[in-house]
C-alpha cells in the first residue's frame, strides 16, 4: 500500500515538475502561452489531439461502459476514427485561417470568420456551459482514481484539491506548452499501462481474449451485441456520425489545432491517429473482463470497474502505477479545457466591455482566471452529483451545433451569413437542452414510427433544426444582402 | 474537393455497414465479438485509406504550398 502512495506522489509530482519545465525560459506573451508561438510540430499536436481519446471518461467510463452495458461502447472506437478522417479536411483550412488572422479561440474564428462580436459572444457562452462540466468530470475522475489506487488512504476531496493546484500552477507558468509536455509523459504511461491491463487480465482470468468472450457470450446471451431496442443498431450508427461531426467542435481541441506550425501535421495525423485509436480496445477489454469477476456494480459504480478489477488481481506497486496513469489522464484534458475557458472568457466575453485592452492584457486576465475556473469546477465537483454526467450529454451536444456552421464558413464560396449562424447555433443549442433535460427520444416524439427511426439518436433533431435555420435564414438575409448593395 | 478526397467516403461506409448487416457474435473475429471485431479492422483500414489519400494529394507535395489563406 506504501508503494502504491509512493508512486502516486511521485506521478503527481512528475507532472508538476513537467508542466513548470515546459517553459524553459521563454517570456510568455499572449503568442507562446496561449498556441506556443505556433510552432508545435506532429508529435506535439498528435499527442495534444489525442489526448481528447485518453480522458479519464475513456480510461473510467469506457471500461465502465463495456462493463456496464456492453456491445454499445464499441461506438467509440468508431465515432473517433471517422472524426480523424473529418480532421484531414477540416483542420488544416481552420490553422491557415487562425494563423493568418492571429487567432486564440475558438470564439475568435467566428467572430472573425463572420465579422460578429456578437456571433463570437454566443460561441463562447456555449462554449463556458460545454466546458465546466467536463472540467468538473476529469476532477471527479480523478478524485476516484486517487481514492481508489491509495487503498482509500488519500481521501477524494484532497486528490480534487491538489490535482486542481497542479494544473493550475503550470497552465499560469507554461500555457499550453505545460499541456504538452506533460501529454507526453500521459501517453507513454497509459500506453503502457492499458496494454499491460488489456492482455495480461483477459489472459490470466480467462486464458485469452476470445476465451473470455465466449465465457461472457455464453453468461449473458445478447450483451456483445447491439439490442433490439434502444441502443440498436440505428442508434449505433446515428451516434457515430453525430459525435463524429462534435468531436473537433470542443473549444480546447480546436484551439490546441492553432498551436501547429504548418497544415501539413494535421493531414500526416489523420493517417496515424486512427490506428493510436486501437489502444481503447484494450481498455473495453479491462472492462469487459470485469464484467463476470466484479458482478453486482450499478449505476454511476461501474466507473470503477476498471480499478476494482485491479486493485483484486495485482500487487499495490502496479496499482501504484495506474493510479499515476489516472492522474495523468485527468490532468492533460483538464489542463487544455480550463486554459480555453479563461482564453475565450478573457477575450470573448470580457473582451467585449474593454475592446481597447491589448493582446497582453488580455493574455494577463486569462492567467488570472484559471485559478478562478479551476475553483468553480472544484466547488461543483466536491458538491456535485449525478447530473454532471446529463450536463456533458448537453455539452457534447451543444458544441456539435457548431459544425453546421464552421463547416459552411470553409467553403471556397461563402454561403451563410452572420445572422443565419447565430440563429442556427441558438436554435440548435436551445432544441438540444431541451431535448436532454425532458430526457426526450424520437420514440416519445412520434411513437408511430417504426422501431428503427425511433432508436435513432434524438441529437439529430436539434442537429436538423439548426441545419434549416441555417439554410433559411442564409437564402433570406443573403438576398437582402445582395439587394441592399445593388 | 479533388476527385481523390472521395476516398475519405470508404471509411465511413466499410465502418458501418458491417455492425448494420452482421449484428451477430459469430463469427469472431481475432477472438472479438463480429461487431467489434469488424469496427477494429476497419480503425487499420482507415489508417490505409488516408495514408493512400496523404500520399496522392497534391496539397501534401512539396513546400506545404497548397494553403492560400482566404
Amino acid at each position: 500500500m506504501i508503494a502504491a502512495l509512493i508512486l502516486i506522489a511521485l506521478g503527481a509530482l512528475a507532472a508538476l515538475g513537467l508542466g513548470l519545465w515546459a517553459r524553459g525560459g521563454r517570456s510568455m506573451d499572449v503568442e507562446q502561452w496561449a498556441v506556443g508561438g505556433r510552432g508545435f510540430g506532429w508529435v506535439f499536436i498528435f499527442l495534444l489531439l489525442a489526448g481528447e481519446i485518453y480522458t479519464t471518461f475513456t480510461f473510467l467510463g469506457a471500461s465502465g461502459f463495456a462493463y456496464g452495458v456492453g456491445a454499445p461502447v464499441y461506438y467509440i472506437l468508431a465515432y473517433g476514427t471517422l472524426a480523424y478522417v473529418i480532421s484531414y479536411f477540416l483542420l488544416p483550412r481552420i490553422w491557415v485561417y487562425a494563423k493568418h488572422h492571429s487567432l486564440h479561440s475558438q470564439p475568435d474564428f467566428f467572430t472573425r470568420k463572420f465579422d460578429s462580436s456578437a456571433l463570437g459572444a454566443l460561441v463562447a457562452v456555449v462554449n463556458l456551459i460545454a466546458l465546466i462540466p467536463y472540467l468538473v468530470l476529469q476532477l471527479t475522475g480523478l478524485g476516484i482514481i486517487v481514492s481508489v489506487a491509495s487503498y482509500g488512504l488519500i481521501p477524494k476531496d484532497a486528490a480534487i484539491w491538489i490535482g486542481a493546484i497542479i494544473v493550475t500552477a503550470y497552465i499560469m507558468i507554461s500555457g499550453i506548452r505545460g499541456s504538452a509536455y506533460t501529454a507526453v509523459a500521459k501517453d507513454i504511461l497509459i500506453l503502457l499501462v492499458v496494454l499491460f491491463l488489456g492482455i495480461y487480465l483477459p489472459l490470466h482470468l480467462y486464458g485469452g481474449i476470445g476465451a473470455m468472450f465466449q465465457r461472457i457470450d455464453a453468461a449473458k446471451p445478447g450483451f456483445l451485441v447491439f439490442r433490439a431496442h434502444g441502443e440498436s443498431i440505428t442508434w449505433f450508427v446515428s451516434t457515430v456520425i453525430l459525435t463524429a461531426f462534435g468531436f473537433f467542435m470542443w473549444p480546447h481541441s480546436f484551439a490546441a489545432s492553432y498551436a501547429a506550425h504548418e497544415a501539413r501535421v494535421f493531414r500526416r495525423n489523420a493517417v496515424i491517429l486512427p490506428i493510436y485509436q486501437l489502444i481503447l480496445l484494450f481498455v473495453f477489454f479491462v472492462g469487459f473482463a470485469a464484467v463476470l469477476q466484479i458482478p453486482g456494480l450499478k449505476g454511476g459504480a461501474t466507473n470503477l470497474a476498471l480499478f476494482r478489477l485491479v486493485v483484486k488481481e495485482l500487487p499495490p506497486a502496479v496499482v501504484g502505477i495506474v493510479g499515476a496513469a489516472g492522474i495523468f489522464t485527468a490532468l492533460v484534458p483538464g489542463s487544455l479545457i480550463a486554459m480555453a475557458a479563461a482564453m475565450l472568457l478573457s477575450k470573448n466575453l470580457i473582451g467585449l466591455a474593454r475592446p481597447t485592452a491589448t493582446n497582453d492584457q488580455t493574455v494577463a486576465l486569462a492567467k488570472w482566471l484559471v485559478p478562478v475556473i479551476m475553483l468553480i469546477a472544484v466547488y461543483f465537483t466536491i458538491t456535485g452529483n449525478a447530473t454532471i454526467v446529463t450536463m456533458l450529454l448537453v455539452g457534447y451536444s451543444f458544441v456539435t451545433q457548431l459544425f453546421p456552421t464552421v463547416v459552411a464558413s470553409i467553403l471556397p464560396r461563402p454561403l451563410v451569413t452572420a445572422p443565419a449562424a447565430f440563429l442556427s447555433i441558438l436554435t440548435g443549442v436551445v432544441l438540444a437542452a431541451i431535448l436532454s433535460f425532458t430526457h426526450t427520444t424520437i420514440a416519445t416524439l412520434a411513437p408511430g414510427l417504426p422501431q428503427g427511426i425511433q432508436d435513432l439518436n434524438v441529437g439529430i433533431v436539434a442537429l436538423a433544426g439548426n441545419v434549416i435555420v441555417l439554410v433559411v435564414v442564409s437564402a433570406f438575409t443573403y438576398r437582402m444582402h445582395t439587394a441592399e448593395a445593388a | 474537393m479533388k476527385p481523390i478526397h472521395w476516398l475519405a467516403i470508404v471509411p465511413f461506409i466499410g465502418m458501418l455497414i458491417g455492425p448494420v448487416v452482421h449484428n451477430k457474435v459469430h463469427p469472431m473475429i481475432l477472438g472479438m465479438p463480429f461487431p467489434l471485431g469488424w469496427i477494429a479492422v476497419w480503425v487499420v483500414l482507415t489508417s490505409i485509406i488516408m495514408g493512400i489519400l496523404y500520399a496522392l494529394d497534391p496539397a501534401n507535395k512539396g513546400d506545404d504550398a497548397g494553403e492560400h489563406a482566404p
